[in-house]
């Protein structure tokens, strides 16, 4: 059905064009404008442009500003109110720029356009003018780039010591949320050890690991640095939380590291944004295969009291599956018991 | 005749010694060596090809604005990538991406764009019977030629074609076990850009042999007609980058096939953990965009002459700032090879080279910037003529101030975190890339259409076409900037997973609908293009009373081009509206001791100089002449 529609419309289209052709190629031939350097067009498209630019601009104006609360997504981050101020400042200048020059390029055809009576002016170059539009774009940029790169270096400074460890292991299709546990140190890892129950490859025979522990959403306080440790343990992925303007690519053999300081609790966020299901996200970035649209993980922000009450509650790899440490030397496989017991 | 055909033998620089042509169909149409056959050649395979990328995208379009709609009617094409409830594969949506993104870029706007109109306008416009080797010439075609088949064929294979977007990035595109897209696809994605590469290296090498060699007399670096200068620079950059694409793809087919570990570490897959380790991903990312970046200038620069070349003429208007524009686009040729981690600034790789790259980065858009008003100043105070040449070389202004400013938020390293991988990149790189360079080719399409087929395009079909296409390319690509700054990942099969993007069905409709329509509306020029050809209007010699050498040929110019000696260069290519002169045009090929109206002072002088050649030239003639006669 579909098909033949189609079909019918192209048949259509393609006589319409033929027709219109025709017609207008006889009447240019009556009219004897086929031997004329312009045609009554050229009036035509010049105001055309003077339409577009009223036309489309004014669309511009209108969707901008009718859907700003729309597209302008909240910021939930320290460095994220940086960057967003860059991003607006950037908007200005740059906004002024488009505006500027979009109305010269479409006024200028409109008021330049063909008459028999007047000659362009030959008018080919200024040594002053050419300096001034060189100089001046450079220094703008200049100021633009200083702040780019001063937000650029705090951001990507190291972390904290202070800073709460979470690691990010991207794999086809999901996001494997691993914390340190009350050392704030995760244990060693190694990608042979991966297997169905231990999905991240941790190195038990690290004492690190022995308290680390794996949750279904990333819980994070608010207020204090965050580090997120990312991995990825087959194809690329990239880390996107949208809110807190974060964004870092997971690389196989190549762990890769993004810190932050949350600025508002999910409560708060709902209370504000006025919508009861809100929830900060995670998504992936970085084409990984099939699944690559649907890698979500929600970010949870608390205030610190209740993050450091969630973390004393969960329970270690080990303490839910105890075969994990099945295999351990003595010495460790006792250390792992008594940690196991302590849990109970 | 005897006259005019020994002047040719002279005037020919390498050995010409068919003096009839008896071509057949095959040496005319098919291996050809001419430049001129050549050019067309590329340009109908471009245009073939664009229809194709166009489709794909009309394809992935429909399930992003309307992820509900029932696909059966698409099964006879795609057949089992459409499942029983008439939903698109999610693996074949990527594929179409993927192979979207390669065929535009390469195919189309590379060699459809380039190899055209180097090759077509190389020899015409600096006086030259033909490529410095046609046989070479006739090579980079038929390797294209070769690379499209590979291609083509690998859209029908049972795993589909390469999936993993148009940079392939491993390990995704190394490992088979990754995604279907990543095995036969993926093997002939490889094959097929090594022939590619192969064509454009050969094309690249003639083009810049040719300009340096073979200009005619007079016809010196500083009197080169822009679009040669633009097509000079772009076979430069990719002589440069090309080779390092490939070293790329070959580390890539050592990994996927000989067991190497370039890029592999550290991989657990399938259920078992690979023996690679201490390869690196990003190692493969520098060495795509090594040549990623500077390819985004190939595809533009050669747009940006043409354009240039349309606007002086239609404007009847020297291009303002010859000088600067030149030495813009050789700032733009350098520079674009120092920018390339731009596209890395979250790939991992150590920040502070992030740093670099963003001062590196904003300092192209200088250059840039410098063109974008010299266009601007060259429309003021013009007589300007609305061709649909002209019309979609000031489109392409417009696209490429569009796009160029959004590069600027890109190129800061601290804003690209949240935009990286967004919409707004594509919105970007779709206007100031995809946009202005598709302009820059049907601007050229248009405006030498008469020179190339000897017959005119109709004029208001080309209005028709320009007015539906630029509104549609805004309506499709502007909007995407809302999306992405509201954070939508590119290559999402679907939005509705998260809550960030469970938005703007509306808008992703409207986008989509705007595309499907747009894409229609290239069939004007489709028919244009083709009816034209025949039925055309016949062109006469110099249907935009243009001042280059191409409008010296005949209508229909044969092999060698022109029929008796090439002519000689005395000018610059812009003298259009010169005060004193009877005509608001003087070819180059008019002596400046025949326009002492209209000469400036520094012109003057240069009369003496050129009155003892022409005398000396003529001397030679006449000895000629008694020698043969
Ligand atoms: C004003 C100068 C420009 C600047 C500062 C700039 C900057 C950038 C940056 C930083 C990116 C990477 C964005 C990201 O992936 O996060 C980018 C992407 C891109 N740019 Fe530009 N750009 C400029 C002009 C151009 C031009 C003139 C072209 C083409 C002719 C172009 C084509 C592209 C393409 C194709 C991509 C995306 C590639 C991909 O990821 O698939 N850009 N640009
Ligand atoms: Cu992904
Ligand atoms: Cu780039």
């Amino acid at each position: 059905m579909y098909g033949f529609l189609i079909a019918v419309g192209v048949l259509l289209l393609l006589s319409i064009i033929w027709m219109v052709y025709r017609i207008q190629t006889l009447v240019s031939v009556v009219k004897g404008s086929d031997k004329k350097v312009v045609t009554g067009s050229n009036k035509v498209n010049a105001l055309m442009f003077i339409l577009f630019l009223v036309g489309a601009g004014g669309l511009m104006f209108w969707y901008s500003i009718k859907e700003f609360d729309n597209y302008n997504l909240p910021v939930a981050s320290e460095h994220g109110v940086v960057t967003d101020q860059l991003f607006w400042v950037t908007m200005a200048v740059t906004g002024i720029v488009f505006i500027i020059t979009h109305i010269l390029l479409f006024i200028f055809p409109y008021k330049y356009q063909y008459s028999e009576r007047r000659t362009a002016s030959f008018y080919p170059d200024n040594n002053k003018l050419e300096v001034i539009w060189t100089v001046v774009p450079a220094i703008v940029l200049a100021l633009l780039v200083i702040g780019g790169w001063r937000a650029w270096t705090d951001i990507t400074a190291p972390a904290p010591e202070n800073a709460h460890v979470v690691e990010l292991m991207g794999y086809q299709f999901a996001w494997e949320v691993r914390y340190p546990g009350m050392d704030n140190v995760l244990g060693a890892n190694d990608y042979r050890l991966t297997n169905a129950s231990n999905v991240s490859g941790v190195d038990f025979t690290d004492r690190n690991s022995l308290d680390d522990f794996s949750s279904p959403v990333v819980y994070i306080p608010k207020g204090e640095p965050v580090l997120f440790k990312i991995r990825a343990r087959d194809v690329l992925h990239s880390v996107f939380a949208p809110h807190m303007r974060l964004k870092m690519d997971a690389v196989p053999g190549m762990p890769t590291r993004f810190w932050f300081v949350p600025t508002k609790t999910t409560a708060e966020m709902r209370a504000e944004l006025n919508n009861p299901e809100f929830n900060y996200e995670i998504a992936c970035t970085e084409i990984c295969g099939r699944g690559h649209f649907s890698m979500k993980r929600e970010i949870v922000v608390v205030e610190p009291d209740e993050f450091r009450k969630w973390v004393a509650d969960q329970k270690p790899y080990i303490v839910n599956n105890p075969a994990l440490v099945a295999d351990l030397p003595l010495e460790l496989k006792e250390l792992a018991e008594i940690t196991i017991s302590e849990y109970k | 005749m005897a006259t005019a055909e020994s002047a040719l033998h002279n005037a020919t620089a390498h050995d010409h010694h068919d003096h009839e042509h008896h071509d057949n169909f095959i040496t005319k149409y098919i291996f050809s060596t001419d430049h001129k056959m050549i050019g067309k050649q590329f340009l109908v395979t471009g245009i073939f090809w664009a229809i194709i990328g166009g489709a794909l995208s009309i394809i992935f379009r429909l399930q992003l604005g309307f992820p509900d709609m029932e696909l059966h009617w698409l099964k006879p094409l795609l057949g089992g990538w459409i499942d029983e409830g008439g939903k698109l594969d999610p693996n074949f949506y990527l594929a179409l991406v993927t192979m979207h993104g390669t065929i535009m870029v390469f195919f189309v706007l590379t060699a459809g764009l380039s190899g055209t109109f180097s090759n077509y306008l190389i020899p015409l416009q600096i006086g030259a019977r033909d490529m410095a080797s046609g046989f070479m010439n006739m090579l980079s075609y038929w390797l294209f030629f070769v690379s499209g088949v590979i291609m083509f064929i690998s859209l029908f294979i049972e795993t589909g074609p390469a999936s993993g977007g148009w940079v392939v990035y491993p390990p995704l595109s190394a490992l088979e076990q990754a995604m279907p897209g990543s095995g036969l696809g993926m093997t002939l994605w490889l094959i097929s850009m090594t022939f590619f590469i192969a064509s454009s290296l050969l094309g690249g090498i003639n083009y810049i042999t040719t300009v340096i060699n073979l200009r005619t007399k007079g016809m010196s670096f500083s009197r080169l007609p822009l679009t040669i200068w633009a097509f000079f620079l772009t076979a430069v950059i990719g002589l440069l980058s090309f080779p390092v694409l490939f070293s790329a793809a070959l580390l890539l087919v050592f990994d996927r096939s000989f067991g190497t570990s370039f890029y592999l570490s550290d991989i657990y897959i399938g259920g078992e953990a690979l023996p690679n380790t201490g390869g690196s991903a990003v190692l493969y990312q520098h060495l795509f965009w090594f040549l990623g970046h500077p390819e985004v200038y190939i595809v533009l620069l050669p747009a940006l002459g043409i354009t240039s070349e349309i606007i002086a003429t239609q404007s009847r208007k020297p291009i303002f700032g010859y000088k600067a524009m030149i030495i813009s686009m050789l700032g733009i040729a350098i520079l674009s090879f120092v920018v390339w981690a731009h596209h890395m600034f979250v790939s991992g790789m150590n920040p502070f080279l992030g740093s670099i790259f963003m001062f590196l980065t904003l300092i192209i858009a200088i250059p840039s910037a410098v063109k974008v008003f010299n266009y601007l100043t060259t429309l003021w105070r013009g007589n300007l003529i609305f061709t649909p040449g002209m019309l979609f070389s000031i489109g392409l202004v417009s696209f490429f101030i569009s796009g160029g400013l959004t590069g600027i938020f890109l190129g800061n390293s601290a804003i690209d975190i949240q935009l990286h991988d967004t919409y707004f990149v594509v919105a970007h790189f779709h206007l100031v890339m995809g946009s202005a360079s598709f302009f820059g080719l049907m601007a050229g399409v248009y405006h030498w259409f008469p020179k190339m087929f000897g017959r005119m395009m109709d004029a208001r079909l080309g209005y028709i076409h320009f007015w539906l296409t630029f509104i549609g390319v805004y309506m499709v690509f502007f909007p995407m900037h809302y999306i992405g700054i509201a954070g939508f990942p590119r290559r999402y099969y679907s939005w509705t997973n998260f809550e960030f993007t469970n938005m703007y069905t509306d808008l992703n409709m409207f986008v989509s609908a705007a595309a499907i329509i747009t894409f229609a509306a290239q069939a004007i020029f489709l028919f244009n293009f083709f009816y034209s050809m025949y039925r055309g209007r016949k062109a006469p010699m110099n249907p935009w009373r243009s001042t280059t050498l191409e409008w010296t040929t005949p209508v229909n110019p044969g092999h060698g081009n022109w029929p008796g000696e090439i002519p000689a260069v005395y000018r610059w290519p812009y003298d259009y509206s010169k005060p004193g002169a009877a005509e608001d045009f003087i070819p180059q090929t008019v002596p400046l001791s025949a326009t002492p109206e209209s000469n400036l002072p520094h012109e003057q002088e240069l009369v003496k100089l050129e009155k003892e050649i022409i005398a000396e030239e003529e001397a030679m003639l006449v000895a000629d002449e008694t020698k043969t006669v």
